[in-house]
């Protein structure tokens, strides 16, 4: 492959908003209400379109007539490049939002720096999405807002998600090798650069929503590199079937 | 590219073909069609996605192709995502046409934020015209609409969101 820092840097980027958007589509007829859930799967449906442009373009990378559903569909668990964060299962409806609003956050940031890339298709991605996801921003802080200051049992709920999800987040600020040597040609964000502003605005929400914020200064990795939890095998077997089984298919 | 370089032959029949979700606008009002030339006889037709995920796009394109097809043209559809769509494309006669069709149109960006954020009552219920109108959801039938309920008419309506 001519470009090969490029197309991983391109799948860490992507895998992030496709298996995030395959967890919210698992939401589907299955949210909490109508409104939420036709939300979550909005969102899912946004992330999947993203995650389209990004797959196109990595695909024209790689060349030899591969295609957007060969990267989406037919790696292996150890191939996916997102992080642990976004694998983490729905639970219960605190959960997803907190999972939600913890990766909203991140990606906002991120596309606000996409957007100063030396590669076009990449800023051109990056002023699409980032239209979408500060609705997605909008959506996840409320509720974070509205629940985590809410009944004694919602606010409950949330903390309990806080704490058990924050072991994920040091993770959105770890640099791969392709990170590196994107970063050096002025194509990738580096998100080392993104930390304190994440962490400043998290807590501000945090703050209001009367959730405290955990101290645990231990924090989860492996998943960029491709070593994940035990969730994401069981996404990936639901993701794949139809490919696995009906190969080449089409709708 | 914010004026769309269109070809006068074309246009009559790419005005022909309707959005697939909201049949009664037509792509061309709705602003997804950002150039439509021929070159060396063949129509290149450039297209681009209202969001990311519209699973109306591949529909545009196939219709597209067919509405040519049917008038002796052959076309090739090409999507871009620069520069992004934004609402103020959609034309007025567009906006008229949402109306009409019960989809309030889109508010300026500070307006619309005022609304989604701030409770403001500034929507106008496209069947009783009332601004007594409040958000249900963030989120309505399709990602590019916001669900509301007129209060003095209590009628259900989409409102679609200001996109810039």
């Amino acid at each position: 492959m001519k470009n090969e820092n490029l197309y991983n840097y391109i799948l860490g980027v992507a895998d992030n908003s496709l298996i995030l958007g395959q967890r919210l589509g698992e939401l589907c007829g299955h949210g909490p209400s109508l409104e939420t859930d036709i939300a979550c799967t909005n969102v899912s449906l946004d992330l999947f379109g993203q995650v389209r442009s990004y797959f196109q373009y990595a695909a024209e990378i790689a060349g030899e007539g591969k295609t957007e559903d060969d990267i989406a569909f037919l790696r292996r668990e150890r191939e996916y490049k997102n992080v642990l964060l976004v694998e983490q299962p729905n639970t219960d409806f605190g959960y997803t939002i907190v999972r939600q609003f913890l990766f909203d956050v991140y990606h906002l940031l991120f596309l606000e720096e996409m957007q100063k890339s030396q590669d076009k298709t990449l800023v051109a991605i990056a002023k699409k999405s980032i239209k979408e996801v500060s609705y997605h921003a909008r959506f996840s802080t409320d509720w974070v807002k509205r629940l985590g200051d809410g009944s004694e049992e919602s606010q409950q709920r949330i903390q309990k998600a806080v704490n058990s999800l924050w072991t994920y987040t040091d993770e959105l600020f770890h640099q791969t090798e392709a990170d590196k040597a994107m970063v050096e040609v002025g194509v990738a964000v580096d998100v080392t650069t993104l930390k304190d502003a994440y962490y400043t605005k998290v807590n501000s929400v945090l703050e209001i929503a009367t959730i405290d914020i955990p101290e645990s200064k231990w924090f989860q990795k492996g998943g960029k590199n491709g070593v994940h939890t035990e969730h994401l095998g069981y996404l990936l077997a639901d993701m794949q079937y139809m490919q696995r089984s009906y190969p080449g298919m089409e709708w | 590219m914010t004026i769309p370089i269109i070809d006068k032959q074309l246009q009559l029949i790419l005005e022909q073909v309707s959005d697939p979700e909201i049949p009664v606008l037509s792509i061309m009002e709705m602003g997804v069609v950002r150039a439509a030339q021929i070159i060396n006889d063949i129509v290149e037709v450039v297209i681009t996605p209202t969001y990311s995920g519209c699973p109306a796009m591949d529909v545009i394109g196939d219709d597209i192709k067919k509405a040519l097809k049917d008038k002796g043209y052959e076309a090739k559809v090409k999507l871009v995502l620069s520069p992004a769509w934004t609402t103020d494309w959609i034309t007025e006669k567009g906006r008229k046409a949402l109306l009409d069709y019960g989809i309030a149109p889109p508010l300026e960006a500070d307006a619309d934020k005022d609304v989604l954020l701030g409770d403001k009552k500034l929507v106008c219920c496209p069947q009783c015209g009332s601004k007594n109108t409040k958000m249900i959801s963030q989120f309505g039938s399709t990602a590019c609409k916001a669900f509301f309920q007129c209060e003095d008419c209590l009628e259900p309506f989409d409102y679609f969101k200001c996109l810039k």
